[in-house]
């Protein structure tokens, strides 16, 4: 017999399973993913500005920093200005999504791939962003790969204002009427890479970015 | 892994005259009570969310075998590969095979306890697969001589920050460094080259959604990612229990599992990965593979000890035990340590094998009280004891004392002249002293603490003369 057959064997005889309650059990499946029930909700204040106050005020609580300005033309200025402050070579990876906008104006050299271990640098935009805990959500697709939120140890974020959803079922609720069904990796990012394994002492940077920086796109 | 929870008692006792393990015990107490306590007040309705999680567990739990198979064909129709493990021996043939018909020569892990279950490490190097564990704690074990983990969470919360600075300084041959950034970088550093190099990422699963077929990973550090994203083979290995209907569910989760585990509102990394790279794609694995296991888990499907199976692997619980707090992690025995541990290895591995284990509780009920999906961990140590006692698994001597005990109980007259005997030969015992301190019919009672010494007269004495006008 089968590994398969011998478990699931097991399971349907403590569950007296039979082909009548087999399918009222289907049935019921059936139904429960199509009703996507939520469970409680902490309350989240659905304005805009309200949304766009929450997602900074946590995102500094998960030792993201934040800046805003307006439009996407403006970023590429916001991106340089911030790398200068850390005195980081003018170098970074980029979603090919974003490589249309204009860096080599704001003196950054960029390179739309996905990210190498010597990427210092990377720069995403997000599919959405929560309100309620401060976190990215980003989809992988061929022109926003995963690699480029991880690889480099500074990662910076360009996050539309019109993007802010309050929780994590408003983002999936979105990638189902955006993109249908979900991307192979779609990864919740909320501040850098952190470890508390030694001596429950936080320390950031463990594998992923040591920093993670959010560039709020107020007029997006 | 190797079970020696046989050796409960014996274990336990080192741990208490351990002074670095003491030492390191109380400098980690009450960090994660503390955190959970205040990140939990954030939830509105946290009672609620509780009874939602438990709600939806039970759901699963209740049809296990259609949603497994529901899962199995929404993973499938992604991509992905589902095979089956009845245990350990089975995960490790199953990942052996899988990294043989890949060419796989080096594999990196994102932290499985279930992988512990199975003993992976030894078996995979034993076929010439080199294991790399990539969680910090997980690694630090790994190069220590593959010691097993003391918590779910925090695998090294039993060590100091001086033996990691003599481990890394022993096994890395840099200068020794006494500061956790460093360390940490350093690990970062020897782990870069693995997470880049190695053809095979390994992962558990926090869990499994069966509308889209996705396993859903929770991790603070990164590795998680890197574990799914660099290699060309993916392989999670999870138990048969793990699935939850859908994304509203897991998002329901979330707002429980991290603030329950570590206090956090959120873990750093919540990865939802569904199939296997899709054309164009930059990065991901080109296979996929789940490995649903049982390992005694299927048995306990419609059995008494049901509600076990919500578990979600928190943490809460031992974080809240006095037990564990006290003896640490190792003392265990197995792969899951304090009151869920307790439950658990006894399930998994058989009632006789782990007798010390139901005992090992005050049931003062702290771990039923904040265990996100209510499960009732008292009661279920209590039904174990019962099933000893049922099984004759208890010594003799225990045994006759209980009958004893049973008989004079129920007989009031009889129990009224041997209170009155027992009381006054207690206070003689003590000699005027307020306690004695060995009690020759019970030692083990008086090994670490004194036995108050009765006044010399009874509750029913004393009642019975207040009575009198």
């Amino acid at each position: 017999m089968s590994s398969r057959a011998d478990i699931l064997g097991r399971v349907r005889a403590k569950l007296n399973r039979n082909a009548a309650n087999a399918a009222v059990g289907r049935a019921a499946i059936e139904a429960t993913l199509a009703a996507r029930v939520q469970g409680p909700r902490p309350a989240v204040d659905p304005q805009k500005s309200a949304l766009a106050a929450r997602l900074i005020e946590k995102s500094l609580a998960y030792s993201s920093t934040v800046d805003q300005v307006a439009t996407a033309a403006e970023a590429p200025a916001a991106v340089a200005r911030y790398m200068a402050g850390l005195k980081l070579p003018m170098k970074a990876v980029v979603w090919p999504k974003l490589a249309g906008l204009d860096w080599p104006t704001a003196g950054i050299a960029v390179e739309a791939r996905g990210a190498m271990d010597s990427d210092l640098v990377g720069i995403t935009g997000c599919f959405c962003a929560i309100a309620e805990t401060g976190t990215l959500m980003l989809c992988g697709s061929p022109d926003s790969p995963a690699t480029v939120s991880l690889l480099p140890e500074t990662h910076i974020a360009l996050v539309p204002a019109s993007r802010i959803v309050a929780g994590m079922e408003e983002g999936f609720e979105l990638a189902r009427a955006e993109l249908g069904r979900l991307p192979r990796a779609v990864n919740f990012v909320s501040g850098p890479s952190r470890t508390g394994d030694i001596e429950q002492t936080i320390v950031l940077g463990a594998h992923g970015p040591y920093r993670v920086h959010l560039i709020l796109l107020t007029a997006e | 892994m190797d079970l020696r929870a046989r050796r409960f008692k014996a274990n336990s006792e080192a741990a208490l005259a351990n002074p670095v393990l003491q030492a390191n015990m109380k400098t980690a107490k009450g960090k994660f009570v503390d955190k959970r306590a205040i990140s939990i007040r954030e939830i509105d309705d946290f009672e609620g969310t509780r009874e939602a999680a438990q709600a939806l567990r039970n759901q699963v739990i209740e049809n296990l075998d259609l949603w497994l198979e529901k899962f199995e064909e929404t993973a499938t129709a992604r991509g992905a590969t589902v095979l089956w493990a009845k245990d350990g021996a089975e995960i490790c043939r199953h990942v052996v095979d899988i990294g043989r018909q890949h060419g796989v020569k080096k594999a990196v892990k994102s932290k499985s306890m279930l992988s512990e279950e199975a003993g992976l490490n030894l078996a995979l190097e034993a076929a010439g697969i080199q294991p790399v564990e990539t969680d910090l704690g997980e690694y630090i074990l790994q190069i220590n001589d593959n010691e097993p983990p003391s918590h779910i969470i925090a695998p090294v919360v039993h060590k100091s920050l001086d033996e990691v600075a003599d481990l890394f300084h022993a096994v890395h041959k840099t200068p020794r460094k006494t500061e956790i950034p460093a360390l940490t970088r350093e690990a970062r550093e020897v782990l870069r080259s693995h997470f880049l190099t190695a053809e095979m990422g390994i992962s558990g699963g926090n869990f499994l959604v069966a509308e889209t077929g996705s396993v859903a990973l929770v991790t603070n550090e990164g590795n998680g990612r890197m574990v799914t994203t660099l290699p060309r083979v993916h392989v999670v290995i999870t138990g048969i229990e793990k699935v939850i209907p859908t994304l509203e569910d897991l998002s329901t989760l979330m707002r429980l599992l991290p603030r329950s585990a570590t206090g956090q509102s959120i873990s750093n990394y919540v990865s939802v990965l569904t199939g296997t790279k899709a054309a164009g794609d930059l990065d991901g694995p080109e296979h996929l593979y789940f490995i649903l296991v049982d390992n005694g888990r299927a048995d306990v499907v419609g059995s008494e000890f049901q509600d076990m199976l919500r578990c979600i692997r928190c943490g809460a619980c031992m974080n809240h035990c006095p037990v564990y707090q006290t003896i640490g992690g190792h003392a265990y025995g197995w792969v899951y340590p304090g009151p869920m541990g307790s439950v658990l290895t006894p399930l998994y591995t058989g009632i006789e094998n782990a007798i010390d284990l139901p005992h090992a509780a005050t049931l003062c009920n702290q771990c039923g009280v904040v265990c996100p999906v209510k499960i009732p961990l008292p009661e279920l140590l209590r039904k174990l004891r019962e099933k000893q006692v049922e099984k004759r698994l208890r010594p003799w001597s225990e045994r006759v004392a209980f009958r004893l005990w049973a008989w004079v109980a129920s007989c009031p007259t009889l129990y009224g002249i041997g209170t009155r005997f027992a009381v006054r030969y207690l206070k003689w015992l003590a000699g005027g002293k307020p306690s004695i301190p060995v009690l020759g019919a019970a030692p083990e009672w008086t090994k670490g603490r004194d036995f108050p010494a009765p006044e010399g007269r009874t509750f029913r004495e004393l009642y019975a003369r207040r009575r009198q006008p």
